[in-house]
């Protein structure tokens, strides 16, 4: 019974709304793609859903549940994953991941770690230190994550940025998978994306 | 528990990759703990008289110069949202970043200030102390930095702030850390001293992180 509610979420900036409230509720298995120019308050909106971010007014309803109330099995199930990626430049692909998937209450094992960075194509670079990948390898380090991630609502920020056609390809499997097995997805992206089915489009605007 | 040990592991790890952040601080401990006989002369009655208020000093300053890293690098690279979004407390997370810092930067003036206490020609029970009440204070100074460097985090010039905001807080520890090792010398015992910083540790220790939660949580807004 996974289903995100958002009511009447708005945000303000320096004493000025930055967008008029939102509400939308995405079931199991859709997707939500939020579309809008630059400065709308993408980003802010997927931080508010998340509780990283203070929201003006509104709630945020998980499985009929207020998450504000009921922080820690929220956070259970979400995954964000931002702009910036959360890695560290200096532990290898291996640690970071496993850093990771600990702290998000879901350990995994190093052959899963492995495989994931091997459909990333990144199994050659496992052990090296992170910076010195390049910036879309680093990006895919991230999305591994994703792989190993038994989150039921995934948000994800620009998840396609830095991305060649190959791992958008690959990006796009993943998160059909994800969807197909009753996931939520809640994302912005700038460039137009096929997940194979429909996905909602919200257009944020002032 | 078992997420607040990665955290610990992954920190030190990190340390270990970038040992000059660590190291810097330690030399200048070394350094400032060695200037003072320098410049003042080897008298060794003033030596012994001022050596403990000056090795404290320096460890007090030492540990306030690794401060700023504490979350700060975490907070550039997002990792710290991360720790937000995880389903386990964020005080205890923050207790094992905290733990982290002191294994780093308090743990090694403990085992330093004892020797640095030789060019002060402190006796060797004064040498002891110095470590003992060492132990029990660098802890209270990275829990309570630890507050100031949350507070301060992503602030412009932010690390003259948080000297501010925290060295006046240090004021007690301070003052009964070398207050310890002088009580010894002067034959009145130190037993007093002890357990003063053994009472500041323990609530230190135990209010600090959720402090800490809440001040990162502004600071992420």
């Amino acid at each position: 019974m996974s289903q995100l509610q958002v009511i009447a979420l708005s945000c303000e900036r320096g004493g000025r709304p930055l967008f008029a409230p939102q509400s939308f509720t995405l079931d199991a298995g859709q997707a939500m793609h939020i579309e809008g120019d630059n400065g709308v308050g993408k980003t802010s909106l997927l931080r508010m859903v998340c509780g990283l971010a203070p929201s003006a007014s509104g709630e945020v309803r998980w499985g009929g549940e207020v998450t504000a109330d009921h922080r820690a099995a929220f956070l259970r199930d979400v995954l964000y994953l931002g702009h910036s990626l959360g890695l560290k430049d200096e532990l290898s692909a291996l640690e970071n991941l496993h850093t990771a998937s600990v702290l998000a209450g879901q350990p995994v094992s190093r052959a899963q770690t492995l495989e994931a960075l091997h459909t990333q194509g990144l199994a050659s670079r496992a052990h090296l230190p992170l910076r010195v990948l390049s910036q879309g390898q680093k990006r895919r380090v991230a999305l591994a994550r994703l792989q190993l991630s038994k989150a039921r609502l995934w948000v994800l920020d620009e998840p396609f940025v830095a991305l060649d056609t190959l791992a958008v390809h690959a990006l796009q499997q993943v998160l059909q998978n994800h969807l197909q097995q009753d996931g939520l997805l809640l994302f912005t992206s700038h460039q137009a994306v096929d997940l194979g089915r429909s996905v909602q489009p919200w257009r944020l605007g002032a | 528990m078992n997420a607040v040990f990665t955290l610990v592991v992954r920190d030190l790890r990190l340390a270990f990759r970038r040992k000059a952040e660590v190291l810097s601080g330690l030399f200048f401990f070394v350094v400032v703990a060695a200037l003072f006989p320098l410049a003042i002369g080897p008298e060794a009655a003033t030596l012994r008289h001022i050596g403990p208020g000056v090795l404290w000093v320096g460890a007090l300053l030492a540990s306030m110069l690794s401060l700023p890293r504490l979350f700060d690098n975490d907070w550039r690279d997002g990792s710290l949202e991360q720790l937000l979004l995880s389903p386990h407390p964020l005080g205890l997370l923050v207790s094992g970043k905290i733990c982290a810092h002191w294994l780093l930067s308090g743990l090694p003036l403990v085992a330093l200030a004892p020797v640095l206490g030789l060019q002060f020609d402190l006796p060797s029970e004064a040498l002891g102390m110095m470590a003992l009440s060492l132990l029990l204070g660098t802890p209270v100074l990275s829990c309570i930095g630890a507050i100031g460097a949350a507070l301060t985090l992503g602030v412009r010039g932010g690390g003259v702030l948080m000297a501010l905001l925290v060295l006046p807080l240090f004021v007690p520890v301070l003052v009964f850390g070398a207050g310890a090792v002088q009580a010894l010398d002067s034959g009145l015992g130190a037993q007093a001293h002890v357990s003063i910083l053994l009472a500041m540790l323990l609530p230190a220790v135990f209010f600090s992180p959720w402090a800490c939660s809440a001040a990162l949580r502004i600071a992420l807004e």
